[in-house]
């Protein structure tokens, strides 16, 4: 009879199941569906089987889209992973200058994604934008629009502009979490500084950083708006990532059933190496894999 | 209750009771012997739910490596995932 208490949990979450169902599960059986067919409109399609699949997985634009994005979420993390755990170590711990900072890195999180990408064209924009013109007095021809490197550069500016303090909050609250004892235990054994990050202060903080790195895999992994509006893809195919391109068949071209058959491919991608991600995190350091 | 902008086929109808029914029959047997995470052939302890999502995950690479490496009938790649299925749910 004990257990029943417990059960009564599931009632309370049913909610979300509900909302869940209707707004992840029922979409993605009806992607599913579309991907094995070629939909004419309302009421009109064609069973094609695997045919989709074949055609996407065989195009070397989203294969280039494909590597392109790896590399994208792989510099986000190399570069906002470290820089959110310096910036919460460095922020201080208690007084007024914790909710300033606190307010200040807040900020960016919480403007729309495609006003972002607009303070960003504005900023660097070669004739009027602060940090363009600003380049471009000082000899150094900048212009996302026209150079490759260039788009990367503001792309890579932004998003760690924008998303590294989520990172640094995250890491702010793991750090916060530690007792004094720990800190106190080694100061006792003189342990320096790398030490005590090393050995309290980095265990510790495994759980939020799990999920930062999770959360920051899956967003620019996904990301869409941002490079959308700064770059529109290019310049050429340049930053053209994953979503960039599925939505350019799905909507562009309007030929649902191979975008169908990408976006799940994308699905299992990001599936694969979130859970990845999650098993290496959760394991890393506890002897479980020894 | 009209479901046509779902799209339904056959077999993504089946591909989906399936997988319904895995779920069910998965709910039912925790209910009657709940699982204990052990280590087997993977590096990672796993529950029998762990070791269904994994071998779910891995049909479904195997089932696009098939697609996109051959031109061979695609019940070979489902015969594979099954015995990849079989093999992690009983060593994995």
């Amino acid at each position: 009879m004990e257990k029943w208490q417990d059960n009564r949990a599931w009632l309370l979450i049913l909610p979300v199941f509900v909302i869940v169902a209707f707004s992840a599960v029922v979409p993605l059986i009806t992607v599913v569906n579309y991907s094995v067919q070629d939909i004419f409109g309302p009421g009109q399609r064609l069973f094609v089987g695997t045919e989709w699949f074949r055609e996407v997985l065989g195009d070397p634009r989203l294969h280039a889209a494909l590597w392109r994005q790896f590399g994208f979420s792989a510099l986000v993390l190399v570069l906002e992973i470290p820089l959110g755990v310096l910036i919460a170590l460095a922020m201080p711990k208690k007084g007024w200058g914790v909710s300033l900072s606190l307010v200040l890195l807040a900020l960016p999180l919480l403007i729309p994604w495609n006003v972002i990408g607009t303070i960003w064209i504005i900023f660097t924009r070669p004739d009027i934008g602060l940090m363009g013109a600003a380049l471009n007095a000082m000899g150094l021809a900048f212009d996302h629009t026209a150079r490759p490197l260039d788009a990367w550069i503001t792309l890579m500016l932004m998003e760690v502009w924008h998303w590294t303090p989520l990172v640094a909050l995250l890491a702010y609250a793991g750090l916060r979490a530690i007792p004094e004892p720990y800190y106190q235990a080694a100061k006792i054994d003189g342990a320096s500084a790398w030490a005590v990050f090393r050995y309290i202060q980095l265990p510790k903080m495994r759980g939020v950083l799990t999920i930062a790195v999770l959360l920051r895999f899956m967003d620019s992994f996904l990301i869409y708006a941002e490079p959308f509006v700064l770059t529109g893809g290019g310049p050429g195919d340049s930053t053209t990532f994953l979503s960039i391109y599925l939505v350019k068949i799905a909507v562009g071209q309007f030929d649902l059933g191979p975008a169908a058959a990408f976006s799940l491919i994308y699905f299992l991608i990001v599936l694969l190496f979130s859970w990845l991600f999650y098993q290496a995190l959760q394991n890393v350091g506890t002897g479980a894999n020894r | 209750m009209n479901l046509e902008w779902m799209a339904w086929t056959l077999p993504t109808g089946i591909f989906f009771m399936v997988i319904v029914l895995m779920l069910i029959g998965m709910t039912v047997w925790q209910l009657q012997s709940p699982s204990i995470a052990r280590r087997g052939l993977l590096p990672i302890a796993t529950t029998r739910g762990d070791r269904l999502f994994i071998s779910l995950l891995g049909s479904a690479y195997i089932h696009l490596a098939w697609i996109g490496f051959t031109h061979l009938s695609l019940w070979f790649a489902t015969a594979i995932s099954l015995v990849w299925l079989i093999a992690l749910m009983r060593w994995g």
